[in-house]
């Protein structure tokens, strides 16, 4: 009896968390798979950051629809673009309030002086905040903001402009990313006067839905609603980030009910969440792909044909059902199904080694020996990388290539993929940041990134002129028609292997209602309800 | 004794130099670096590689680094992490207590019940209990940590519902900690069932780390009480008439104990290794996982400051062990 009642004690805990938090307020716990690396979204290029911060705390001036790639109003109501598509003027929400926390109770409303804070911190050097906690500013130079952004003006307390040195059209979609959060200059100001302007950066105050309460590191985030959110107050009144970095004991937290949400879910788990009375396994198609990016700057693979035959030696099916175990979607194109502009008209190689190995034989390739390279980390589009090496490795044997696989330290394999003159076709992937298919196409296929990201080295100017064109346009129909004719070259030409887009999978207990996946990979609670 | 005392400390100093050696030598042999990895999949220039590289002051010769790294150590600055962009010794005393708390339970669990099951064991050499404690060391030897964890997850959590997932208390407390040790914390936050819910928490992790340790505390203590038991002293006391727990107790188990201490001290660097896993597994807030998310992230001042404080900790704990020899056979202390 004794015994029972030690355990009773011992193990009682996680039920009367949810118990007692049930009865009292409506508290959301969300099993995080690992710790922020700090509070300010600017400086870092992790989803586990951006969910901790710029997902809860903040607010951007145009945002993406919960759950959408769609940009809607965030702390700009409206916007106009200039006919040249070189000025953005933003008319700021009125009556927007930052949070009142411990160590700041703001004196004033969210304005334009906000807005210019957040950017000129991290494009001008000279601005005093610039060079706080760091200043590295890892996603606003990644995407060629100092390139880009002339000038950012207050027109008034709720009108800002920025002028733009060429005409951008992703740019809107860049502006509803994490590192355009918006902070308190007020704030800022009353830090600096302190002497202590990195507390900016540790203890943060925005105008988001949720604000941080406490943080213990590596262990729990904890955050209270905002009562004065402009969009009303989130129906949950507490948010809990329990930090449980693996997957299968997030499983069991969530089925000990100590837990109400879990990202990455073990794929070997997804058959037995699927069939648990207490877990609704929500899914969707990931914003990512999965690719095999040829050299095309060293021969043979300087010749389209034969990039193609090797396409059509690759049984992705079969890397589906072994790398993906189901999870995932065969890609035949380089952006995801999920982005505007996505060409299903494209058809895709076929799956024939016969046809491929009379190809090969044609383009006067024989006997060719290749490396496959294969990288040292997971990737939700690319789970296992060896194992796909291995199968892509075997088929190609089949039609007479012989592949020796590859891999680095990931630093390594980052780096030395770059390379121009390198050996054999890279396995990598890429996740979307914006939305935008510019995202995907000049990033990863334009002649500028040769070098860089664009691990195909290949510059095709036909392509180039398509996506050149289409990144200068305002019109989203003609965009939309110049980034089809991109993909359907982009196959003519074969510089990748197109591989395969994974298919998100997102476990919630049956009591978290109006949850939705965010096509970004992010986890945002704003909107979900406790039953 | 403090001859003894300060000839220890004469090692040590030279040890910890060559510990800091070791550790900025380590991280940077390493492929790939820091900004590299912060750049990930969407890379960058080679011109903003080189300027990144310049801020971190990592582009100077490592001899320069070192010494600079010396420098500022002598003035107790281990530098900041190039993640979290805070101190590294903040980040590590924060987490520390943690590791300490476990480490400590583990090896209660696994002195408590390893020195008794050996004893017992050697006492009883031959019997059912001396084959079964003997299999069940070498089962606990040979047990992959991961797997164990998540086996007595599976059973007591998920099945039986006995204990917590993972984690150090319920969620449903909450108070600033102030010494960082959940236990003594949750005593002091005066809220009603924290220190019960601190306490089932701990439970399956102390079990976990301290497996091995048991296993090994259990064997060696089975094989130092065999040998001492053989020796004619211990005859001697029997053949004076001394009852079976003076002799076990005040003749034997005294002698035995100096491998076994031995073997205890050299057991809190196997417990640090074996935090590593345990703490990720039991989402455990400790040095371990820190050091593991430092080492894949390149960020050379943490692993750097980290490797040095644990390894000051292991030595300091070596030197108590050295000490304690003193104290349980004085004869060690005067051939020294």
């Amino acid at each position: 009896m004794k015994k029972t009642q030690l355990f009773a004690a011992f193990c009682g805990a996680s039920l009367l968390t949810m118990a007692a938090l049930g009865a009292q307020a409506k508290t959301l716990v969300y099993c995080s798979e690992g710790s922020p690396e700090g509070f300010n979204p600017a400086f870092y290029t992790a989803g586990t950051t951006f969910d901790a911060t710029s997902r809860q705390i903040f607010n951007k001036l145009v945002e993406f629809e919960r759950g959408e790639t769609k940009i809607v109003p965030g702390l700009a109501e409206t916007w106009d673009i200039s006919e040249d598509g070189k000025v953005y003027t933003f008319n700021l929400r009125k009556g927007v309030k930052f949070h009142t926390t411990k160590g700041f109770t703001p004196s004033r409303d969210f304005n334009a002086d906000d807005v210019v804070f957040s950017f000129m911190r991290q494009l001008d050097k000279e601005h005093p905040f610039h060079k706080v906690s760091g200043g590295t500013y890892e996603y606003f130079d990644g995407m060629g903001m100092p390139d880009l952004i002339e000038k950012i003006e207050k027109v008034d307390d709720y009108t800002v402009k920025f002028v733009l040195k060429k005409p951008e059209a992703p740019m809107l979609a860049n502006l509803a990313m994490d590192f355009a959060s918006i902070f308190s200059a007020e704030y800022a100001d009353k830090l600096m006067a302190a002497g202590t302007p990195e507390v900016i950066d540790q203890e943060p105050v925005g105008t988001g839905p949720f604000q941080l309460v406490a943080y213990q590191k590596d262990a729990v985030i904890r955050y209270k609603a905002n009562p004065e959110y402009w969009a009303g107050k989130a129906p949950i009144d507490d948010l809990v980030f329990a930090i449980t970095p693996d997957a299968s004991v997030r499983y069991q937290k969530l089925k000990a009910g100590e837990c109400h949400v879990m990202p990455y879910p073990n794929p070997a788990d997804l058959e037995a969440m699927s069939k648990d009375p207490d877990v609704n396994l929500m899914q969707k198609e990931g914003l990512n792909v999965g690719y095999l990016a040829y050299n095309t700057m060293t021969p043979p693979f300087d010749k389209p044909a034969v990039r193609k035959a090797l396409n059509m030696a690759i049984n992705k099916q079969a890397i589906l059902d072994a790398v993906f175990q189901g999870a995932g979607k065969v890609a035949k194109n380089p952006i995801p199904p999920t982005i505007w502009s996505y060409n299903d008209a494209v058809q895709d190689d076929p799956y024939d080694p016969v046809a491929a190995k009379k190809m090969l034989e044609e383009a006067g390739v024989k006997d060719l020996t290749t490396k496959v390279w294969a990288m040292p980390v997971q990737r939700p589009y690319n789970p296992n990388a060896r194992r796909m090496a291995e199968i892509i490795q075997a088929d190609w044997a089949k039609v007479g290539v012989n592949a020796e696989i590859v891999s680095y330290e990931w630093g390594e394999y980052l780096k030395r993929s770059k390379e121009k003159d390198r050996d054999g076709a890279v396995l990598l992937g890429w996740t979307g940041d914006n939305g935008d298919p510019d995202n995907f196409l000049a990033v990863l296929l334009g002649c500028d990134a040769v070098g860089g990201a664009n691990r195909s080295q290949w510059c095709y100017q036909p392509f180039e002129d398509l996506i050149q064109k289409a990144k200068i346009v305002a019109d989203p129909a003609e965009r939309t028609k110049l980034y089809e004719q991109a993909q359907v070259v982009f196959k003519e030409q074969a510089p990748w292997a197109t591989i395969a887009h994974s298919v998100v999978y997102e476990p919630l207990r049956k009591e978290v209602v109006n949850y939705k996946i965010d096509p970004f990979g992010g986890h945002i609670f704003y909107g979900v309800d406790l039953k | 004794m403090i001859t003894f005392l300060l000839r220890k400390l004469g090692v040590l100093i030279p040890t910890f130099f060559g510990v800091t050696l070791v550790a900025f030598i380590f991280i940077r042999l390493l492929p790939g670096d820091p900004v590299l990895l912060m750049a990930g999949e969407r890379g960058m220039s080679e011109e903003r590689h080189t300027a990144l590289m310049k801020e971190y002051g990592f582009d100077r010769p490592v001899w320069e680094q070192y010494l600079s790294y010396i420098g500022d150590l002598a003035q107790g600055d281990l530098g900041k992490s190039i993640i979290t962009k805070k101190p590294v010794t903040k980040e590590f005393f924060t987490l520390f207590p943690a590791t300490i708390e476990l480490s400590l339970c583990a090896i209660i669990i696994a002195v408590f019940i390893g020195l008794p099951a050996g004893m017992i064991a050697a006492t009883r050499r031959g019997s059912v209990f001396d084959h079964t404690v003997m299999a069940g060391a070498l089962t606990g030897y040979s047990m992959p940590i991961f797997w164990w964890g998540l086996l007595l997850i599976i059973f007591f959590s998920g099945i039986l519902g006995w204990t917590p997932v993972s984690g150090r208390i319920s969620l449903l407390y909450y108070f600033e900690p102030v010494t960082g040790f959940m236990l003594i914390d949750s005593l002091m936050s005066g809220q009603e069932g924290a220190f019960s819910s601190a306490l089932s928490h701990l439970i399956l992790p102390a079990i976990v780390l301290g497996t091995i340790p048991l296993a090994v505390i259990a064997r060696q203590t089975r094989s130092a009480m065999l040998e001492v038991l053989g020796e004619d002293y211990v005859r001697t006391a029997k053949a004076k008439g001394l009852g079976p727990g003076r002799v076990i107790g005040l003749h034997a188990l005294r002698n035995a104990m100096i491998p076994v201490i031995t073997v205890i001290g050299l057991q809190v660097g196997v417990l640090f290794a074996g935090a590593i896993l345990t703490e990720t597994i039991f989402s455990w807030p400790g040095i371990g996982k820190w050091m593991v998310d430092s080492i894949s992230r390149r960020d050379y001042p943490s692993v750097q400051g980290g490797l040095l404080l644990i390894a000051a900790v292991v030595m300091m704990v070596n030197l108590v062990v050295d000490l304690l020899y003193g104290l349980i056979n004085p004869q060690i202390r005067h051939t020294e």
